[in-house]
């Protein structure tokens, strides 16, 4: 009895604590709202409580619990989403949009991964020889399993505005069962918004490291179609099985076909305007929802697109001029008119009414993902409608705009606060809120780096608030 | 990288969408290539098809008349044998059977040699797998609509096919950097040519395992039963369609005695070879090729570049025709894919062909071995108004291909295409000159994006 009372005033303590550590009310006050899902409200307060959004509106009774944040000249915004990532899976590396949709990788060392830390959690690849041995798949591996927050990534992504991502394991074929994760958490399952939100497909082509079938556009392709032929057959077999057991041999449990069937839909990697068109027809034939991802020549392509309703996730890596281009080098017409054209997608996509989000594509700084989103709003998306791709339509392409994209009541408390506009140069994040929890992004990480060709190398950590 | 877009891509495009009207090419010498030459001839093009032909066609009102006197209009060129416009890849090289991997997923409209092919004359491609593995990729014939979608280029109403592969190509896969692979590959069988054998038989064993597999279940079904469906393999299915006739088999080959090895197992098993292609040593067993009914596909002139290929010599076309095979020349590259016409003229030095004969060996003779010879391959009424205008007889060292219809619609013309070209590098200096702009002075200070 006693030993209880003492656990029961440790587990009070503990409370207490945490209760002093997270104020259980948060009030942003007198804050231009972009709520995305309605009209943005010029001066409002934004009400958050146990990691939800309690209330949004002019004029809300501040509760007297609340800790206040004066929103005066500060813009609320939802938080932004990756809508196709690795953050949060350490090691993990994006495989840029072209090299995914087939145009075989130039021989490269294998990158550094971009933040030291773990390996991903997969044993190495065993040799297979034949598509019977179903190589490069990985359909049954969970990201919502690999996640964790120690990602350096993540402090990186906050600094942006991003709260949230939909992040793949970037590994074989068939990727694995992604995960729409919030950037921040004390374990790798508090991250977790939803799983699976579906099953990435990358092609992988050339034998650069590995061997075997398939090294081909076309062995890939037909080995996807073989999957999903089986995946039928499958469940045809254990529904006939089911009502007609007797006389019928039992038909074998298949862990690669379980992972695939439990995908609610596939991304498809489509780059250039041939691949448009290729994995638009790829897509229907498989007959289940899809995604498109890559797009850099969907300028040529935006009729298709908005006839097809698939919609599309732009990679914000654009086609550039390479830093240590051979001046001698001449690109080719196309080249150049990709390098230049690619960053109107979004601006024609949203005119033209396709569903679309972005995407980092290994775009990992603040800088450089602010930079990427400013490119696209200058070639011509507005800002609204930037904002929308990266919150709302993200969430709604994914099935989980109940929870999150907008700044909703009941919606889970995602916020980037922004002072100033979200594409002014001059403007800085001041603080993100992951569900519920306050970060303060380090206006170090904000800056552009004065090192040119300072990619992603760890960063001066975030200073949070509590 | 295989980008090699050039700005010759927007001439072409532009020509495609201007077309399709009805035109009268006048006044040519008009190499019909099956009902002889008509000299100061014209041909009428309605709806995509010829629908006149003669030296007095009229025209209606609302035709395109194309001034071709002096100049001569041929059958569009036919190739047999090419690998151009494939994306990703020519060979599934990891497994000796990839039947299950096919060319029409991975058609690439927007390669260049599509279009440089269209300025020699060349309108029909049969795209095929690599000669990798024993048994290769399902292959598709296309027409050269440049400009379009790759599913606007499958032409309609030609069967499809798969490739086969024997001697050396298939039998050496797996070593370490090979020709066909820049990174090392695992070793797979076979490597004999023993093995190759095997391989195709086995497969076939397979096929007709399968094809009971499936008649079992139907029956079952049939009955009221409730079997589980089998598997579909993607591998063995175009190999039943093989069986079934529904198929063409088109066989990468060099040696006679692989040639016969595989008439017999074809034989054994129970299926039909459409082609032989390349088909060096063709010559010594034309008698048993005619026999099996299979089409040869060759070069002109070119061998020594493996061991199984010396044994050549420039008169294969001739002898091979001679026994009553049906032959045609191809390319099998991007390159020769531009001259096809001077290729079938060297068979009229080597081997006495007429000049129908050599022009047969690229339009009648392929368009009969992929089975689309109702259709094109030739100059007559009904056919597509797949032509190509040359300025010089087409036998002719000399020749240039001036203009190119497919289906009647226009899409080369050799003067636009000079006529374009400064305009379009023009446009290119321009997005050059763009892209080389020094940013903006101030674009650079920290805390801020430059642009």
């Amino acid at each position: 009895m006693k030993q209880r009372f003492l656990a029961g005033v440790i587990l009070l303590a503990a409370a207490l604590m945490s209760a002093a550590a997270v104020p259980s009310a948060i009030a942003i006050k007198d804050a231009r709202v972009v709520t995305v899902s309605g009209a943005d409200l010029p001066k409002a307060t934004v009400l958050l409580r146990d990691g939800l959004i309690q209330d949004v509106g002019p004029n809300l009774a501040i509760p007297a619990d609340a800790w206040v944040i004066d929103g005066a000249g500060l813009t609320v915004y939802p938080g932004f989403i990756d809508a196709l990532s690795t953050w949060g899976i350490p090691g993990a590396a994006a495989t840029p949009a072209r090299t995914a949709a087939g145009v075989a990788p130039t021989p490269t060392p294998t990158p550094a991964p971009a933040t030291p830390g773990p390996a991903p959690s997969t044993p190495e690849e065993t040799p297979r020889h034949g598509p019977e041995d179903r190589p490069q798949n990985h359909s049954f591996e969970r990201a919502a399993d690999m996640v964790t927050p120690d990602d350096q990534r993540l402090a990186a992504a906050r600094a942006a505005g991003f709260t949230t991502a939909a992040t793949f394991p970037n590994q074989g074929i068939f990727e694995g069962l992604g995960a729409m994760i919030d950037l921040a958490g004390e374990r790798g399952r508090d991250m977790v918004v939803a799983q699976p939100v579906g099953q990435q497909i990358l092609f992988r082509m050339s034998g650069f490291g590995r061997s075997g079938f398939p090294n081909s556009l076309m062995g890939n392709i037909a080995y996807v179609r073989q999957f999903f032929l089986d995946l039928d057959q499958y469940k045809a077999a254990q529904q006939i099985y089911g009502s007609h057991a007797a006389g019928n041999r039992r038909p074998e449990y298949d862990h690669d076909l379980e992972g695939l069937a439990e995908s609610p839909r596939l991304l498809l990697p489509a780059d250039e305007e041939q691949q448009i068109d290729r994995i638009l027809g790829f897509g229907r034939e498989l007959n289940r929802p899809f995604v498109l991802y890559g797009l850099h020549e969907a300028y040529k392509r935006v009729d298709e697109l908005k006839q097809a309703k698939a919609p599309a996730l732009i990679s914000l890596k654009w086609p550039e001029k390479p830093k240590d281009a051979d001046p001698s080098e001449i690109p080719d017409y196309r080249e150049l008119s990709m390098r230049q054209q690619a960053p109107a997608v979004p601006g024609m996509l949203a005119k033209a009414g396709v569903a679309f989000a972005f995407y980092s594509d290994g775009v990992d700084t603040a800088p450089d993902l602010k930079k990427a989103l400013k490119k696209a709003v200058d070639a011509g998306l507005s800002r609204a409608d930037a904002i929308r791709a990266l919150t709302l339509s993200a969430a709604q392409i994914y099935g989980v705009s109940d929870r999150l994209g907008s700044i909703e009541k009941g919606k889970i408390a995602n916020l980037a606060i922004m002072r100033g506009d979200a594409f002014e140069d001059k403007t800085t994040v001041e603080y993100v809120f992951v569900d519920g929890t306050e970060f303060e992004p380090s206006k170090e990480l904000q800056k552009a780096p004065a090192n040119k060709d300072g990619g992603s190398k760890p960063n001066p950590a975030e200073g949070e608030a509590n | 990288m295989r980008r090699g877009i050039s700005i010759c891509c927007f001439v072409a495009a532009a020509a495609a969408s201007a077309c399709a009207q009805t035109t009268l090419i006048r006044n040519a010498t008009v190499l019909t290539v099956t009902k002889g030459t008509i000299e100061n001839g014209s041909v009428l093009i309605e709806n995509g098809k010829i629908a006149a032909i003669g030296k007095n066609v009229s025209a209606p009102a609302d035709a395109t008349i194309v001034d071709a006197t002096g100049k001569y209009l041929m059958p569009g060129i036919i190739d047999c044998h090419s690998h151009t416009a494939i994306e990703g890849g020519v060979n599934e090289g990891t497994v000796s059977d990839s039947s299950m991997v096919n060319i029409k997923d991975v058609i690439d409209p927007t390669d260049i040699n599509i279009y440089r092919g269209l300025a020699g004359g060349l309108t029909i491609s049969n795209v095929l797998h690599g000669s990798a593995n024993a048994i290769g990729g399902q292959t598709v014939v296309v027409k050269l609509r440049w400009g379009k979608s790759a599913q606007e280029m499958l032409m309609a109403g030609a069967k499809p096919g798969i490739k086969f592969a024997l001697g050396e190509n298939p039998k050496r896969q797996g070593y370490p950097g090979t020709f066909f692979s820049a990174a090392p590959v695992e070793r797979r069988y076979p490597g004999t040519r023993m093995g190759v054998e095997e391989v195709i038989r086995d497969s076939f064993t397979e096929a007709k395992n399968y094809q009971a597999e499936w008649k079992a279940y139907n029956d079952r079904e049939i009955r009221g039963e409730h079997p589980i469906p089998p598997r579909r393999d993607l591998r063995l299915e175009p190999l039943v369609e093989v069986l079934e006739g529904q198929r063409y088999v088109h066989v990468h080959c060099y040696r006679a005695d692989e040639i016969l090895m595989l008439l017999r197992v074809a034989d054994e098993m129970g299926f039909k070879i459409r082609t032989l292609q390349h088909v060096l040593e063709g010559y010594k067993v034309a008698k048993e090729i005619a026999e099996h009914g299979a089409g040869a596909s060759t070069f002109s002139d070119w061998w020594s570049y493996k061991i199984e290929a010396y044994d050549a010599t420039p008169y294969n076309v001739a002898i091979m025709m001679r026994h009553g095979v049906v032959v045609s020349v191809n390319s099998d590259s991007d390159e020769l894919q531009r001259h096809l016409n001077l290729e079938a003229a060297k068979s009229m030095r080597y081997g006495d062909l007429t000049e129908d004969e050599a022009l047969a060996l690229v339009t009648i003779n392929p368009a009969k071995q992929l089975g689309i010879d109702d259709q094109v391959g030739s100059i007559e009424v009904g056919k597509s108004a797949d032509l190509v205008l040359f300025d010089q007889h087409p036998l002719s060292n000399y020749s240039k291909a001036l203009k190119v219809w497919i289906d009647g619609h226009e899409y080369f013309d050799r003067d636009r295409d000079l006529e374009n070209r400064p305009k379009f590098e023009q446009r290119k200096k321009e997005l050059l000159d763009k892209e080389n702009a020094k940013p903006g002075k101030g674009g650079e200070k920290v805390g801020s994006w430059s642009h």
